[in-house]
């Protein structure tokens, strides 16, 4: 039952998305924009500075992140599907996990583009190790992702909603985005410092198992009115 | 709470009276000298915020989960107590650095956690000011997500090398690792906690009497 409901949650997104494609293109044209704006402020005379390629990856993951979550819970808000979804005699930590695992979708998409782009424009050897990346990127975008889902999802009935966003979401991820950048910046040393990596995708964890644990227990209280 | 108002102004207000001359006449550490000296205020103001982060962490989950409007009156006391000692241990910290460190501000792992916290519980407070109707819920969730995060900030120097102190400081010091200093320290932070409770007290009455003046609001018009 539960991880029916969570699936069909999912099957439904995906339908709606898969109508416009609105929310996956601009997540990736902004994505890709913010790389850009990024190169702007860290490139010195055709050279980027060092250590620079992981913090624009992680940094472009955040914002672009943080605009998808803005758009697939502002479809929700339209003709009150969210309300729909909640008088559905269904669990609500399951209509949580099948909305989280949307986004990771999308978030995994959107790096999917973000890794090579900035490996190629930034001479990064993000490919030196593809296990311990995509470990440190599973970790952070979980991490950044469960609580993005629970805020947006909340802020749907609040005012102000698209500056509440990443004014709740910037400072309780932060921890996320840090050990993100900082395990992809070991992995860009020659050699790749494993064990830093390691260390990194541990702390990851820990924030994931806190945040997914902390999501699921507060999102049935806190969507009832 | 009410019987013990009272008698805990006055201890509070005895403790600060005398803990500045107990501060002024304590041992000058031996390499830092006077500046060290800033620990008596900087070190208790952490202290008090963690106060005000306990409060509101718990009267958050209690109104959340129990949906009991009083907790959400502690819960607000409790989040603008942080925010006001935090924001001194901000304060104090960098004034301190500047001599110890030689630069107002590292980017270690404790100072910019600390930085992050502080910013939740900001981020509390604009939620409950913008957010409009229902906002108190998704403040509630924010104030969660901050005391899970506190911790974390708490034992950062024990797992990280960083230039911040560790947390075994303050045990030794209250252990006699510095002479003549345990007794100013002990009652200084005794002060700054005393006194973020009672302005969580103050505070929480206002909240308080603020729901009461909104049920009423909402009876009139109906």
């Amino acid at each position: 039952m539960f991880l029916r409901t969570a699936w069909l949650v999912l099957r439904k997104d995906f339908a709606i998305e898969a109508r416009s494609w609105e929310v996956l293109t601009t997540t990736l044209f902004f994505a890709a924009s913010c790389v850009l704006v990024f190169a702007f402020a860290f490139v010195k005379e055709g050279r980027a500075v060092e250590d620079a390629a992981s913090g624009i990856l992680w940094i472009a993951v955040a914002f672009s992140g943080t605009l998808a979550l803005g758009r697939t819970f502002e479809r929700e808000r339209y003709s009150e599907t969210l309300r729909a979804l909640l008088l559905a005699p269904a669990p609500r930590p399951a209509l949580y996990i099948g909305k989280l695992l949307g986004m990771l979708a999308i978030l995994g998409v959107a790096e999917a583009l973000l890794v090579p782009m900035v490996a190629f424009m930034f001479q990064a050897t993000l490919f030196a190790r593809p296990l311990l990346l995509l470990g440190l990127l599973a970790g952070g975008t979980i991490g950044f992702a469960a609580v993005g889902t629970l805020f947006a999802a909340m802020l749907v009935r609040a005012r102000s909603r698209d500056v509440l966003l990443p004014i709740l979401l910037y400072p309780i991820t932060i921890p996320v985005i840090i050990a993100g950048v900082r395990g992809t910046a070991a992995l860009l040393e020659s050699p790749p410092d494993e064990p830093i990596a390691l260390m990194w995708i541990g702390i990851l964890a820990a924030f994931d198992v806190v945040f997914v644990t902390l999501a699921l227990w507060t999102f049935e209280p806190l969507m009832t009115e | 709470m009410k019987r013990l108002f009272v008698p805990l102004v006055v201890v509070t207000g005895v403790l600060f009276a005398i803990v500045p001359f107990l501060i002024a006449n304590a041992p000058y550490e031996s390499t830092m000298g006077l500046i060290q000296k800033i620990f008596y205020f900087h070190v208790p103001s952490w202290m008090a915020m963690y106060t005000g982060i306990g409060v509101c962490g718990v009267a958050s989950g209690i109104y959340l989960f129990r949906n009991n409007r009083r907790a959400d009156g502690y819960a607000v006391a409790g989040a603008e107590v942080a925010v006001l000692f935090g924001l001194m241990g901000l304060v104090s910290g960098p004034l301190w650095g500047r001599k110890a460190w030689g630069v107002w501000w590292q980017w270690d792992v404790r100072l910019t956690t600390a930085l992050l916290l502080e910013l939740i519980f900001i981020a509390y407070i604009m939620v409950r000011k913008y957010g409009g109707p229902g906002s108190e819920k998704l403040a509630a969730a924010t104030a969660l997500f901050g005391t899970a995060t506190a911790p974390f900030v708490y034992k950062s120097v024990d797992i990280w090398r960083t230039v911040h102190p560790k947390t075994s400081v303050v045990p030794e010091l209250l252990a006699g690792s510095m002479p003549g200093a345990a007794l100013p320290f002990g009652l200084s932070a005794l002060a700054f906690v005393l006194l973020a409770i009672l302005f969580i007290t103050v505070r929480t009455g206002l909240a308080h009497r603020q729901a009461a003046l909104d049920d009423l609001y909402l009876e009139l018009e109906d």
